[in-house]
């Protein structure tokens, strides 16, 4: 295990270097945006003299690597920022919009493992048969549609027509546990696509692992059925869906955007995209930051995961 | 750490994308009792009690309460509810008394007396003179960029003082006869004397309808009735605001039943559920200007006989039809169709392709060739663009159409090309003509730059007689006709959706008036 420990330092470092790499970038290209926050901020009044007033005030008349240096310098004091629209420190940003992200990611995290992975076993269980046939045709069908128009449907059908569930969280703010059934909705959006990409691939594990000798020889000794299922093909099934599930994972954290607006949830999709649109560098960079962290943590875990599944697919950097 | 300015982005009178108005009016508008109820008819008799919820599209996470901050319809309706301006607009967008109860010039309109009515704030203290002037000095902050400072910008601050506790004496700079649209200017709430700004988001006191209970940026805001308003407690308990950004979740949350008013809607959803029953719509007229923006300082728009040709270009009921899904009324070249001192006079321009195309030939623009800007920065534009591109070529003038960024999009156009999609929101026809039409203008897009024309409009502004005045007003309107910059194609109607149950809401006030999302005079049946 010291291999895997150097392995994992490494991997750290080199995650570090990423996040590193992110925030630069994601600054270089907000500058590259036209117009400023100075811009953004004066709307449909572009008097002149009042961009020029804000973009002073703003601190925007400095060099570019100048506020990049300083705001590089107040990151290693754990200082995020002030955003340059409200004045509210960047911290606050993140941790208020933090919480309603991480419960619907977490959520459909919960569902999406045993949902994807059963669906998956249950499909290569009965392969070429009808229930495989069933659960690949339904899988594809719904990876093709749209978040945001399988979103539509589900609040068109079971909120507005039906009247089971909320339509919206509007109003619920960062109290989502307090309504239950305003999440129902958010979560099921959120689930059909990765379910699908999840389920497919563990089908194709499974499959592949079924026929592959071990498994064969493993038969040959008598060993049951669903212990082979489980415990022999199952692991070498999981290694490329644990990698697919932190994918997911990070998809639902920065990409829950449209999930978000369509309910209006205040997480960090939301948060972005006002920030990207009022070109509130602090708070874009900070959620960078935090995104970019997350997603190396994340792929860190992934491969961990992978490696103790399957050692022999040598999983890489 | 930072000094922070005013306003955020996506500017109050193009807000994201809609056009428009809404006005709420119970019994009688605004403080007199002559208001006509003609919009709220059989709405019945207040029933006191309950509590409105109100989806807007909002600012995120960076909203704050600072009522001199609002630049965005949510902002302007929190800031309404909390707080009051010493003047706002009618219907027509004349100015109406609030705070102030009158005003009274001297012989050279350069020195104003306006007398305050007997208010108080949340906190018990009597709204005075003091409070104004800080109000006001805070507003013109050198340091600061608030929306209103250059409304204010007339004021001499420095000479102007608090003549008795109710009492403030306005020294301007030069003579002003629209002065009191100054005090109704967008953002010139009164605070508190020494309000500081870390105080609007814990604990803002105003003089409002309503105070303060609490406030999450970019979710909501929880407001109670204040009963010692002056101008009478309003009939709800409670108001909340929330934030929904897309026009599908604000139209699904009133549909579901989790709101009971929903601000901006698409004319589309409109037409989807007008006369089912389900929810009222509310439609109020004439709320946001159309147009296209000519350059008049560059070729080929520095012929005023091009100008002319593409007035008669325009099919203006196709535009509305296309444009804007049939929700407005065709416009004639002119800013503030109904509003005080609009020239109605003047014939209704049509569509004349003849009559453009020898205009173009005498001006020997044949074969012309225009880039036309747009961006979807608001509802409509990029529609309006592909229209009229092609009526344009029936009249043998090639348009480029050409998408531009939707987040720098007015600061772009306003030096750069030569002809783009334009709108505004409702303001009193004079401060359109002082912020958008005189050669020293900061935001004149058509490079409208006349010394006559400047000279006219000090000559309005010294003029004590409103007759006159209005006279002077109609010229200037029909210079504009004739030969202005602006291709006003239509106004737009603003759309809300309200639950069945709210009444008292006024269908006639365009938005940004004193009417529009107020919430002092409806209630819920």
């Amino acid at each position: 295990m010291s291999g895997l420990g150097s392995w994992a330092a490494r991997r750290l470092l080199l995650g570090g270097a990423q996040t590193v790499a992110v925030v630069v970038l994601v600054f270089a290209l907000t500058e590259a945006l036209p117009g400023d926050a100075a811009v953004a901020l004066a709307g449909d009044q572009p008097d002149p003299a009042r961009i020029a007033a804000i973009r002073e005030a703003l601190d925007l008349d400095r060099p570019a690597y100048e506020r990049l240096a300083d705001w590089a310098t107040g990151l290693l004091h754990a200082d995020f920022g002030h955003s340059l629209t409200s004045g509210r420190p960047v911290s606050s940003y993140i941790s208020d919009a933090f919480g309603p992200t991480l419960l619907l990611a977490g959520l459909t995290v919960a569902l999406l493992v045993p949902v994807g992975v059963g669906l998956g076993v249950l499909a290569a269980r009965y392969e070429g048969r009808f229930v495989d046939r069933l659960i690949s045709s339904v899988t594809l069908g719904v990876y093709a549609v749209p978040e945001f128009a399988f979103g539509v449907l589900l609040v068109t059908v079971f909120a507005l027509r039906l009247d089971w569930l909320p339509p919206t969280a509007v109003g619920y703010g960062t109290d989502l546990l307090g309504h239950p059934a305003a999440l129902v909705l958010p979560v099921l959006v959120l689930l059909s696509r990765p379910v699908c990409s999840l389920s497919r691939l563990v089908r194709a594990g499974m499959i592949d692992a079924l026929a592959s000798p071990y498994v064969a020889h493993a038969r040959r000794y008598g060993i049951p059925g669903a212990r082979v299922r489980y415990a022999h093909a199952l692991p070498n099934a999981m290694a490329p869906a644990a990698q697919q599930l932190a994918r997911t994972v990070d998809w639902l954290l920065c990409g829950v955007i449209v999930v978000e607006a369509l309910f209006v949830i205040p997480g960090l999709g939301t948060v972005l995209m006002n920030a990207v649109a009022e070109r509130d560098v602090p708070v874009v960079q900070g959620l960078a930051v935090v995104f970019g962290v997350i997603t190396v943590v994340l792929n860190l875990g992934a491969d961990l995961v992978a490696h103790r599944f399957a050692p022999r697919a040598e999983v890489a950097a | 750490m930072r000094e922070y300015p005013g306003l955020r982005r996506r500017g109050f009178l193009a807000a994201a994308s809609g056009v428009g108005a809404l006005a709420l009016v119970g019994c009688g508008s605004s403080d007199n009792d002559s208001g006509s109820d003609a919009g709220s008819a059989n709405d019945g008799k207040p029933r006191r009690g309950g509590r409105l919820r109100a989806a807007f599209a909002g600012g995120g996470a960076s909203e704050t309460l600072d009522p001199h901050l609002a630049n965005l319809f949510a902002d302007v309706a929190r800031a309404k509810a909390l707080f009051d301006k010493l003047a706002d607009y009618g219907d027509d967008l004349s100015a109406q008394p609030r705070l102030a109860s009158g005003w009274e010039p001297n012989a050279g309109l350069d020195r104003w007396n306006v007398t305050l009515r007997k208010a108080d704030f949340h906190d018990g203290k009597p709204v005075t003179a003091e409070d104004v002037l800080f109000s006001y000095r805070r507003i013109a902050d050198p340091e600061k960029a608030f929306r209103a400072k250059a409304s204010l910008e007339p004021i001499d601050l420095k000479a102007s003082r608090a003549v008795d506790e109710r009492t403030v004496e306005f020294v301007l700079k030069r003579p002003t006869a629209e002065f009191p649209n100054v005090l109704a200017a967008f953002g010139a709430y009164i605070v508190p004397d020494a309000t500081s700004d870390a105080d609007f988001d814990k604990k803002p006191v105003g003089s409002g309808p309503f105070r303060f209970v609490s406030f999450a940026p970019g979710r909501s805001a929880v407001f109670r009735r204040n009963e010692a308003y002056w101008d009478g407690a309003p009939h709800l308990d409670e108001l909340e605001f929330v934030v929904a950004n897309e026009e599908s979740a604000r139209v699904n949350a009133l549909l579901g039943g989790q709101v009971e008013y929903a601000h901006e809607l698409n004319p589309t959803t409109a037409r989807a559920h007008e006369g089912k029953g389900q929810i009222e719509i509310v439609r109020l007229r004439n709320s946001a200007m159309q147009a296209f923006a000519m350059k008049t300082d560059r070729p080929p728009f520095d012929d005023k006989r091009v100008r002319e040709a593409f007035f008669l270009i325009a099919d203006r009921q196709e535009l509305i039809d296309g444009a804007l899904s049939g929700a407005g009324v065709v416009g004639n070249d002119l800013f503030g169709k109904g509003y005080e001192y609009y020239a109605d006079g003047l014939p209704q321009r049509e569509q004349d392709l003849d009559r453009a195309r020898s205009l173009l030939k005498k001006a020997g623009a044949e074969k012309l060739k225009v880039t036309l800007d747009t961006s979807a920065v608001a509802a409509g534009f990029t529609e309006a663009a592909g229209i009229f591109r092609d009526q344009a070529a029936k009249a043998g003038v090639t348009v480029e159409v050409k998408m531009g960024s939707k987040d720098s999009y007015w600061a772009d156009i306003l030096d750069s090309g030569t002809l783009c999609c334009y709108r505004s929101g409702a303001m009193p026809i004079e401060s359109h003509i002082s912020q958008r039409l005189l050669t020293d203008s900061t935001t004149n897009a058509t490079k409208w730059h006349h010394k006559d024309f400047d000279a006219l409009y000090h000559q309005a502004q010294s003029t004590k007689d409103e007759k006159d005045r209005a006279a002077v007003f109609d010229r200037m309107q029909r210079r504009l006709y004739a030969e202005g910059g602006f291709l006003v194609w239509g106004f737009a109607d603003w759309i809300i959706g309200t639950a069945r149950t709210v009444k008292g809401v006024e269908r006639t006030a365009p938005a940004n008036s004193l009417d529009w999302a107020r919430f002092d005079k409806v209630w819920l049946a």
